[in-house]
């Protein structure tokens, strides 16, 4: 589907199309920042919570099915790998003959985002089902150790925001799809696919690190 | 872009940006950094006048011992409104919002702030986490303190919920207005503007955004934990429920102690601007002080456990952390010393500004050394949670941050408006807010260390004298903002045509006619000199067009 490319004006207050992208760049590592922040909140939680009560994590953990966070761990890698290719095919999209492999990858990237978020809701059903609740609600026997609520609170907040920030960039990649089938991305503007990639990675990289502290190490 | 089209297309906007279309649609979908400045100025003055109006009725009702006019719960509803707005809706916004938004970008040589867009909706969450925050009051009230320390935070009734979740809301502004200037500095400086060639308030507010960068996303989180842990119940603070009430403290601090230089950073930039100006004189160490702002931000992240010296955090813990603290006092301490040391031989102008920042000197060096006293162990054992800490408190943010901001307004009020205000009632108005300030928070330094404590609604006798001096300078700084406000609002009446230049400043902004065009530069200016190159004695101004008299 060769539909040609959309010449862009950089905006009028930039003195130069490189001094936008940088610009934008920048930002959005900037933005990465705060949220690396937002989640290092969480994570100050969890070490005290498996410092203070060793067992209990350990107990409570093996109630997580590490299989399915092994399955959603290998989604979110392989979309990180779509969503690089579709940055690349970006970069050297001079005349739009790249445009069909961008909007694949990118399709892609959002559909292995769907999968995770499928698996994440039968993850989270079934923990429903069985009462194990975050706070107050968890009305949970399986685990023999006092506190197991605060680890399911836990996790509970931890994925819950990081699936947050999965369907936050499924909107985000959507929008950069929609513009891609327009032809608005070729090799001298290609701003949105970079900094959604950047976004994206990120997204990835939480989960690498909640897979193993919240399944597996435990 | 090369030159010409560039210029061409300015054209188009070479009307004053004051005038450049009306009604409130052109102001509330604007992208001009300058207009979402002015709107910020506006929100900020109103929440001033609000958080203001709390502080003069807790003081009324201190007048005495026992009830005066309210109940002990409204008391308490009060205190807690007049430090969230404050804080939130007044301090954190009002330099780098409100004045940053419209100087920065001049002072750099930029058209605009290099995410237009972001800034508009920086103001619009300012606008919506404001709401939120004042509609608190119909739901019940918050009697917590701006500190909503657990487990109170989490046990009593009323609008937590939508108070936190109203400073949650509030920190994305703040997050995305740092996170636009530090791409602005970056990025988008004119040509010949190097970082040592930027002025000490941009400086000043890159310290400043870098700060609400990082410290602020750690308060959202902690805000929501807070949330989560009265709606679910999940724990982490609740010791029944196998938290730690402490672990809410060190949450909250890592953010507050930095967010109380989010605070006054920007106030130092903008008096080493107009000690500078008004001494007619090249500012002193322009590096120690462009360095000593860094300094304070990388220091400030390591300091919060002296909030905590009481709260059961190990001894050890407790001397690292008084020991970092008389640290940060070291670039604090650079900074006054080159202010008074630009001083020194300096042409002197008493205008108002220059009366504004000299009240700053004296209260932020008496508010700063009254900060070594409560970060040294021992001493605050006998001073924490007393109206000593009231006191450094209030000298720091009011005496420091807000007499800043009031310079800075003064200072920059001609550009922004293109009118003259008033010089006689203006410093009139800031002799006055001196004398009251030190009558108010002198005396509660007093009633601290004969230990008064805070946030209390009743008093022994014995301290009643102290109080209702305090009350009585309240009266008198509130009659000092009612003159200059006055004072300033009467300058749109009286249009009296401001000059580019009344100050004979050598930065950028003054470069250009009051108020400024949409587009802030016909052609974009080329920097050759720093931003403090005053002409020494007998030699002309080159282009500036010296002091109005």
């Amino acid at each position: 589907m060769n539909i040609g490319i959309v010449r862009r004006q950089h905006a009028h207050h930039f003195a130069t199309a490189d001094q936008e992208f940088s610009a934008s760049k920048l930002g959005m590592w900037l933005f990465l920042v705060t949220e690396v922040l937002l989640f290092g909140g969480l994570f100050v939680g969890y070490a005290y919570g498996k410092s203070v009560y060793p067992e209990m994590w350990h107990e409570a953990s093996k109630h997580l099915d590490w299989k399915l966070g092994a399955l959603n761990t290998l989604f979110l890698i392989t979309s990180s790998f779509t969503m690089v290719m579709a940055v690349n095919a970006a970069q050297r999209n001079k005349a739009g003959e790249m445009n069909g492999k961008m909007v694949g990858y990118l399709i892609a990237t959002i559909a292995l985002a769907g999968c995770f978020l499928v698996v994440k809701y039968f993850e989270y059903s079934h923990k429903f089902h069985d009462g194990m609740l975050p706070g107050i609600y968890y009305t949970y026997s399986g685990v023999q150790n006092a506190n197991a609520h605060y680890f399911f609170g836990l996790y509970f907040l931890m994925t819950g925001l990081h699936g947050f920030h999965v369907v936050v960039g499924m909107i985000l990649l959507g929008w950069v799809l929609v513009r891609a089938t327009k032809g608005h991305f070729y090799s001298e503007y290609y701003t949105p696919v970079e900094v959604g990639g950047l976004y994206w990675h990120l997204v990835d990289l939480i989960w690498i690190y909640l897979f193993p502290l919240l399944y597996l190490v435990g | 872009m090369n030159d010409h089209a560039a210029h061409a297309h300015d054209d188009a906007h070479d009307v004053p940006f004051l005038e450049d279309g009306k009604g409130w649609k052109s102001w509330l979908f604007t992208l001009d950094h300058k207009r979402i400045g002015v709107m910020y100025l506006w929100s900020v003055l109103i929440a001033f006048a609000a958080g203001g109006v709390f502080a003069l009725l807790l003081r009324l009702e201190l007048m005495a011992p026992g009830k005066q006019y309210i109940e002990a719960d409204t008391y308490n509803r009060f205190f807690t409104l007049h430090g969230a707005i404050m804080v939130f809706l007044f301090i954190i916004p009002a330099i780098p919002s409100a004045m940053g938004n419209f100087v920065l970008p001049l002072m750099l040589g930029a058209k605009d702030v290099a995410f237009p867009r972001l800034n508009l909706l920086s103001f619009w969450i300012y606008g919506i986490g404001s709401i939120m925050a004042l509609s608190s009051i119909v739901f019940g009230g918050v009697e917590t303190g701006w500190t909503f320390y657990t487990p109170y935070s989490t046990n009593t009734s009323g609008a937590v919920v939508m108070m936190t979740l109203s400073v949650f809301v509030l920190g994305f502004s703040s997050i995305l207005t740092g996170l636009n200037f530090i791409v602005t500095i970056h990025k988008m400086r004119a040509p010949g503007m190097s970082f040592f060639r930027m002025p000490l308030f941009v400086w000043a507010t890159y310290a400043t955004s870098i700060l609400q960068v990082m410290a602020t996303p750690v308060l959202g989180i902690t805000l929501l934990l807070l949330v989560a842990e009265r709606t679910l119940g999940i724990g982490i603070f609740d010791p029944a429920l196998g938290g730690d009430p402490v672990l809410y403290q060190h949450f909250f601090w890592f953010y507050s102690h930095p967010a109380v230089y989010i605070m006054i950073l920007p106030g130092m930039g903008v008096i080493s601007e107009i000690i500078t100006v008004f001494s007619r004189k090249t500012i002193f160490g322009y590096r120690a002080i462009a360095y000593s702002s860094l300094g304070i931000a990388i220091i400030s992240f390591l300091v919060w456990g002296h909030h905590m010296f009481l709260s059961g955090q190990s001894a050890y813990a407790g001397m690292v952390f008084s020991f970092l603290t008389f640290l940060v006092a070291i670039p604090s301490a650079i900074k006054v010393f080159n202010w008074t040391a630009t001083l020194y031989k300096g042409s002197i102008s008493f205008d108002a500004p220059m009366m504004w920042t000299l009240s700053f000197m004296v209260l932020f060096t008496i508010g700063g050394l009254t900060g070594l006293f409560l970060g040294a162990l021992g001493v605050d054992v006998h001073l924490h949670d007393t109206y000593f800490v009231v006191a450094h408190f209030h000298y720091v943010m009011m005496g420091g941050t807000v007499i800043a901001f009031y310079a800075g307004l003064h200072y920059w009020w001609p550009k922004m408006f293109g009118v003259m205000y008033r010089e006689g009632p203006a410093k009139f108005s800031a002799i006055i807010v001196f004398i009251g300030f030190n009558a108010t928070f002198f005396t509660q330094f007093v009633l601290g260390t004969r230990g008064m404590p805070r946030r209390y609604y009743n008093y022994l006798d014995q301290y009643q004298p102290l109080h209702q001096f305090s009350t009585f300078g309240s009266w008198i700084i509130g009659l000092g903002f009612i003159v200059m406000t006055v004072n300033l609002l009467a300058s749109f009446k009286q249009k009296v045509k401001a000059p580019a230049n009344p100050w004979g400043a050598r930065t950028l902004e003054w470069s250009i006619p009051s108020p400024p065009i949409t587009h802030n530069f016909h052609k974009t200016p080329v920097v050759t000199e720093g931003p403090y190159d005053f002409p020494v004695e007998g030699q002309a101004a080159s282009g500036a067009e010296g002091k109005h008299a």
